[in-house]
């Protein structure tokens, strides 16, 4: 079974954090990550870049966008894709795209930051 | 991370919201700082022992207020602050019911005034910065004495005298109106800007220690955009912010001397605040309302695209340079322009263009630098040396002197040149 870990934090705290401290938190989850590479269970980790850069596509018909990373609570997080995009609008009109074959709820649409593909064999 | 960064940097990140929460309820500056300050020293105590809280703003406005109010009451004797002032016994819950309101309305608000109330027009620049990095991001004075190269006490003076003033001022507070929030978001955006170019015009042998406001700007910046989220100024600011940083790193040799945008190891540009810069601007543009932060964090961007100098877009820089010119006509806002004319049609086109600012810009290191190099180029050896000891003359700090007088060494040793040019933009 493979399983996705989410990782969330309050973003403030982590922004105010020290080039050094970044660094240190980095290395050590390094140390677990490489552990996981070596024995070929590791897929892709990423890094996202702030909520400030996130925009959100409201599957609507027609389709909303909106600035900022999704604040709904009442609609739970289902799943992810990762796709190359040259842009913000190219990005968007994939998520319409999807959003077209399945209407209602949200994506929220966030630039990565560290991307790594990871280990395992697919 | 040990208990103790993580504490400094939860309280680092706490402050902006907490200080706002607590000056909204005090109404007065010192009273907020103090009682935020009595929070911090029981949170130094509590948070080791009994864990973090789940939402340390909420936190420290529940502390600093109660804190707050026993102070005011023991040194003043006199009836409490009018609100809902009773016994908190529970903490728990209080924080949770405390938690539920700072996410509704007061919020942004509330770090919005406390910014406002640090770019009143009566202060001068370097006031306003010094104030805002203290009250807001809570730099402590010798921190803020060490970025502006000055020593702790004349900050000290330079801090509480910009208080006096701000506390004279009477910054209203109830909520403010759309009109009123949208003059104080402008004030407050020219205001970090205000604090990066404090950082960033720092000189090599200065920057480490100045780079810190280039942060914290940013920082800044980042909070702000998070509170206005649908604002594409406020986006085209941060974007500006993180594309001008992300060249730091290229911008001084081991020496400390000036790297021009086209001499900079561009594999030194940190990727990811690029990366961060573009997504942003891409964000601003689709709501088609254009602005000065906007553009010159699209001229920014025209340079980050370029994987080398010879790719940079200057066709496109100029004509952006022409939508500020409109917006902000300013004569350096031209002279920026004349050196994108320069690479596009040429130095001829570019001098004559700039020739009529001279009255204006008389005292202006750059005008030399970039008129020197212009005449320099065109093979006007003579003129353009003039031009560039008026320029050293006028230098702000030794790197740009440095620099110039590269230039002049050029001269001097061929006498026939192809040299670089120099300007405002380019650094």
């Amino acid at each position: 079974m493979l399983y996705a870990i989410l990782c969330y934090h309050d973003e403030d705290f982590v922004g105010s954090w020290s080039k050094e401290q970044d660094a240190a938190v980095m290395k050590k989850l390094a140390v677990v990550q490489d552990r996981l590479a070596k024995q070929g269970r590791l897929g892709p980790v990423a890094r996202l870049l702030p909520t400030t850069a996130a925009t959100t596509l409201r599957k609507e018909e027609p389709p909303l966008v909106l600035d900022g990373p999704y604040a709904e609570t009442k609609e739970q997080l289902l799943g992810f894709y990762l796709v190359d995009c040259k842009n913000l609008d190219e990005a968007l009109e994939v998520a319409r795209d999807l959003g077209a074959a399945n209407p209602g709820g949200a994506y929220e649409i966030r630039p990565v930051g560290v991307f790594a593909p990871g280990s395992m064999a697919t | 991370m040990t208990d103790s960064a993580w504490i400094d940097a939860a309280l680092t990140s706490a402050r902006p919201q907490a200080v706002g929460a607590l000056l909204r309820y005090f109404r007065d500056l010192d009273t907020a700082e103090e009682a935020y300050q009595n929070a911090c020293l029981r949170a130094l105590k509590s948070w080791p022992q009994n864990g973090p809280p789940r939402d340390p703003a909420a936190w420290l406005i529940m502390v600093g207020r109660n804190v707050g109010i026993d102070e005011v009451r023991r040194s003043r004797k006199q009836e409490a602050l009018p609100d809902d002032d009773q016994a908190i016994s529970d903490l728990g819950d209080a924080e949770d019911a405390l938690a539920e309101r700072l996410d509704g309305s007061h919020y942004r608000d509330d770090i919005l005034r406390l910014l406002f109330i640090c770019c009143h027009p009566d202060l001068p620049a370097t006031q306003q910065i010094a104030l805002a990095l203290r009250i807001v991001s809570g730099l402590s004075v010798k921190q803020i004495a060490r970025a502006f190269l000055v020593s702790e006490a004349a900050m000290e003076q330079r801090i509480t005298r910009a208080k006096a003033r701000v506390a004279d001022a009477n910054v209203p507070f109830e909520t403010p109106g759309a009109a009123e929030r949208s003059e104080r978001l402008a004030s407050v955006a020219a205001m970090i800007y205000l604090i990066f170019n404090e950082g960033y015009s720092a000189s090599g042998d200065t920057a480490e220690i100045r780079s810190p406001l280039c942060e914290e700007a940013i920082r800044l910046a980042r909070l702000l955009l998070r509170l206005f989220q649908s604002e594409p100024e406020i986006m085209g600011l941060t974007a500006l912010l993180l594309l001008q940083h992300a060249r730091a790193a290229a911008r001084f040799d081991a020496a400390g001397a000036v790297i021009l945008l086209e001499d900079q190891d561009r594999g030194l540009w940190n990727q990811k605040e690029i990366a961060e810069g573009l997504a942003l601007i891409d964000k601003a543009m689709r709501h088609r309302r254009t602005g000065p932060y906007q553009v010159q964090a699209a001229i920014s961007a025209l340079h980050a695209r370029a994987e080398k100098p010879e790719d940079t877009d200057w066709i496109q820089i100029e004509l952006l340079y022409g939508a500020l010119e409109i917006m902000q006509p300013s004569p350096v806002v031209t002279l920026n322009r004349a050196v994108a004319v320069s690479k596009v049609r040429g130095p001829k086109a570019a001098l004559e263009m700039i020739e009529p600012l001279a009255p204006r810009l008389q005292n202006y290191f750059h005008f030399y630098g970039v008129r020197g190099a212009f005449l320099m180029q065109l093979g006007r050896n003579e003129e353009a040396r003039t031009a560039f000891d008026r320029a050293i003359a006028l230098a702000n700090t030794t790197a740009e002197a440095a620099h110039i007088r590269m230039h002049l060494d050029r001269l001097i040793r061929d006498s026939q040149c192809a040299g670089k040019d120099h300007a405002a933009t380019t650094r």
